[in-house]
């Protein structure tokens, strides 16, 4: 059946760069003499180790276990030994460390006992589920929400179609399209099990009109259950928002989630993970990364997870850093990082080494309204920009600041140079502190406000116990008009003996 | 200016846009126009209108159009001295009377002055209208050409092209020429339909005075518009408008500059009652 596409507001034809990279098979990455695990790989909790310094692991086996909901777990991507518990530099653009599980690779990369699950069509979508997060699956297309939550949402509520995104549309990434044209058949069986996880009506697979190779080779292992659909090349059209739009022509809430139009989203790589998971019971530990800029042989590698960034840039012929940016991610979302010795994560995409260019400086805001051309949900980046700058956040939150998707096109096209995105993330950084401080001083308020109440209650219970104890006394004694009676009398004695006292003198 | 409010010198200088500021300034006055006045407009344009606001960026009002008020409100008999149409009279001005006029070397005779100084188009137009004539009649004046005035027609059509080239190259986006456009069209046309004879036709009044160049090159000032693509359609329909109400009823035969001016009073509320609906903003 053929579809009729929609098309998102805003968005640009960017030149792409991706001939660098897509001319070559991609090739394994050789084994590192040691991998650097982060606890936190996704978005949510860190994971909690289970492993101690010391410990032998095998390739696959747990080494951190998921602490909350929204949690996977980590796991050795090779065999070793685990050397170190610790804090180690991470792919953050702050440069800060955090902790990491790293191991000494013992050579051998022997796999853990993994089970798969056999029969998946007959298995409760719970307990895909499980499979799923059991396995640490994120999802793979760079954003790292943990695909089990996606699921469950899915389960509980009604799903009208699965879109598994191949929409590759940032420049010079190619990883997708590679994993597309050498792994179609897991793609699309994990399609299937994903669909059978929640239980969607329809199926899409999407992929870019300049992919023609990736889009052939899905079709051969395509069926009537699956749509696969080709969608013209533009920048951001491959954001989860902005693919919805396309592919369906409905827009996601403002604040909301795909699953509230009854659509769930996942990138190719976490569909091939999937079927990985099920039918092998393999959990990630390598992924697909594009290693392309000034190197001198730019490509595609398969790369086990805490692979330090230096080792596999080395590989493709690169090793002077000086006056080169690192880029990890794409030109336009990718973080920039200093320090090469940094490990592959789960949601490492692309390795960018580019020509150190200076940063023109930042003139004023002319207004010209170029930003807002472009803004594809059709935000007014300069009014975002103005309010973030003067630190007015009720007017910033106004404009839907955090309905901004941090494409980057904004800051591309601002010909005074501003870094409009940076604005933005500051701004939503300060608001997320503030609603953090003011959750904290909530939890106090109330916890005091409890503590008051209950010291209340005790004082009311002690004095009742103590009113009931003197009653109860009472009543052992003498009844309340007896002893009204002896007071009386009491008082007329005195009464009496006083009068006495002064006729005698 | 830029040393005061202590912003980095040459930066600002070499971003050119008080280049801009001074070529639109010298187009709107009159080429007729003394030197002190040009000094004393383009001081007023970048220093009051643009620095004292706080420098590029931050202007409410369009400089140029600024500029230009102030010295038609200071001093009016020099700033209404145009040159003749050509043809009108024998004596063709040459470099030397320009310069001569500009820098008032007294040199010239009054004759000379008179002679080569007329009314323009719109100011001839206006007056004659007041005088109750008829627009068909006004028109075989030899001052008017097949549009509009001679010459100016020319100048305008010009503008015209330079304006759909800026178009084209993505300098300037379509929203507030064709909206100013639109708004002197639908006006003009209006009132044309009603009496042809009182009112002058939308064609003329498209290619008289400064049409053109309030359309593409003023107007367009991204710094004093609106944010939002429909808050512009909105602000250039009301400059549009503004000027015929003024050329055909206020005190000033072409009305543009003040249509600027008061449009830009208007930007901001404009652009916070236009505001985009954003995507997902319509859906529960």
């Amino acid at each position: 059946m053929s579809r009729i596409l929609h098309p998102f507001p805003g968005g640009l034809r960017l030149d792409t760069y991706k001939e660098l990279s897509d001319r070559e098979v991609s090739e394994q990455q050789s084994l590192p003499e040691r991998v650097i695990l982060p606890l936190q790989q996704h978005i949510g909790i860190p994971a909690e180790p289970v492993v101690k310094t010391g410990d032998k692991v095998l390739k696959g086996q747990i080494i951190a276990r998921a602490s909350g909901y929204v949690c996977v777990p980590i796991h050795a991507s090779t065999s070793g030994k685990v050397i170190d518990i610790g804090n180690y530099p991470v792919p953050h653009p702050s440069e800060l460390k955090a902790p990491c599980i790293v191991i000494e690779a013992d050579g051998e990369d022997q796999w853990f006992d993994i089970q798969p699950t056999n029969d998946y069509i007959s298995v409760d979508p719970k307990q895909l589920q499980a499979v799923i997060r059991e396995c640490g699956i994120i999802g793979l297309g760079g954003a790292g929400f943990p695909a089990h939550v996606k699921l469950q949402e899915g389960v509980e509520n009604a799903v009208d179609t699965l879109i598994i995104n191949g929409v590759e549309c940032e420049p010079y990434i190619t990883c997708d399209d590679r994993l597309i044209q050498e792994k179609a058949h897991y793609i699309v069986a994990g399609t299937r099990m994903i669909q059978h996880a929640v239980q969607a009506k329809q199926c899409v697979i999407a992929v870019e009109d300049d992919m023609p190779a990736a889009f052939q080779a899905l079709e051969k292992w395509i069926d009537e259950d699956i749509e696969l659909v080709k969608v013209p090349t533009c920048y951001p059209a491959g954001g989860e928002k902005q693919l919805i739009q396309v592919i369906t022509g409905k827009e996601v809430p403002s604040g909301g989630l795909p699953i509230h139009v009854g659509i769930v989203m996942h990138n190719v790589a976490t569909a091939a993970a999937v079927y990985r998971a099920v039918t092998r019971g393999e959990p990630i530990v390598s992924r697909y990364v594009t290693i392309t800029g000034i190197v001198e042989r730019p490509r595609n590698l398969q790369v086990l997870l805490g692979t330090s960034v230096k080792d596999c840039v080395a590989n493709c012929g690169f090793e002077d850093y000086q006056n080169c940016d690192i880029i990890l991610g794409g030109p336009m979302m990718g973080m920039q990082v200093t320090n090469p010795d940094i490990p592959i994560i789960k949601t490492t995409n692309c390795i960018l080494i580019k020509k150190h260019q200076p940063r023109p400086p930042e003139m004023p805001c002319i207004r010209c309204g170029e930003c807002v051309r472009v803004c594809p949900v059709k935000l007014l980046p300069q009014q975002l920009y103005w309010h973030a700058k003067t630190d007015d956040f009720d007017a910033a939150q106004s404009f839907h600041l955090f309905d901004c998707i941090e494409c980057g096109l904004c800051s591309y096209v601002c010909p005074s140079n501003i870094p409009l995105v940076q604005y933005y993330r500051y701004a939503k950084s300060k608001i997320a502190d503030e609603e953090r401080r003011h959750r904290g001083a909530d939890f106090s308020r109330a916890r005091f406000l409890a503590k008051n109440e209950r010291m209340r209650q005790q004082i009311r219970e002690e004095t009742t116990v103590e009113i009931s104890l003197t009653e109860e006394a009472t009543e052992n004694e003498e009844s309340l008009e007896d002893k009204k009676a002896y007071i009386e009398a009491a008082v007329e004695r005195t009464k009496q003996k006083r009068e006495q006292a002064d006729t005698d003198e | 200016m830029l040393k005061l409010s202590r912003k980095p010198v040459a930066l600002f200088l070499n971003d050119g846009s008080v280049i801009v500021t001074a070529l639109l300034f010298a187009f709107t006055i009159s080429p007729f126009a003394p030197w002190w006045v040009i000094l004393i407009g383009i001081f007023f344009a970048v220093v009051i209108a643009k620095h004292l606001y706080g420098g590029l960026g931050f202007n409410p009002f369009n400089p140029a159009m600024a500029g230009f008020v102030f010295v038609l409100l200071c001093f009016p008999s020099q700033m209404n001295v145009w040159p003749a149409a050509p043809g009108i009279s024998e004596i063709k001005p040459d470099i030397s009377t320009y310069i001569a006029m500009i820098f008032q070397t007294g040199s010239l005779e009054k004759n000379t002055i008179d002679a080569i100084s007329g009314a323009s188009p719109l100011n001839d137009m206006k007056s004659q209208l007041s005088l109750m004539a008829m627009v068909s009649e006004i028109d075989e004046s030899p001052i008017y050409g097949n549009f509009a005035g001679k010459g100016w027609e020319v100048i305008n059509i010009a503008l015209l092209a330079g304006g759909i080239f800026m178009l084209l190259a993505g300098i300037i986006r379509w929203h507030i020429p064709v909206a100013v456009l639109t708004g002197l069209f639908m006006t003009s046309l209006f009132f044309y339909a009603i009496d042809a004879e009182t009112y002058a036709s939308p064609v003329f009044h498209l290619c008289a005075g400064g049409t053109m160049l309030a359309a593409f090159f003023i107007a367009t000032d991204p710094v004093t518009a609106p944010a939002t693509p429909r808050g512009r359609l909105v602000y250039g329909f009301m400059i549009g408008m503004t000027a015929y109400i003024i050329r055909n009823w206020g005190g000033y035969p072409d009305g543009f500059a003040f249509a600027v001016l008061i449009a830009n009073s208007a930007a901001p509320i404009i652009s916070y009652y236009t505001v985009p609906k954003v995507v997902g903003e319509n859906v529960s």
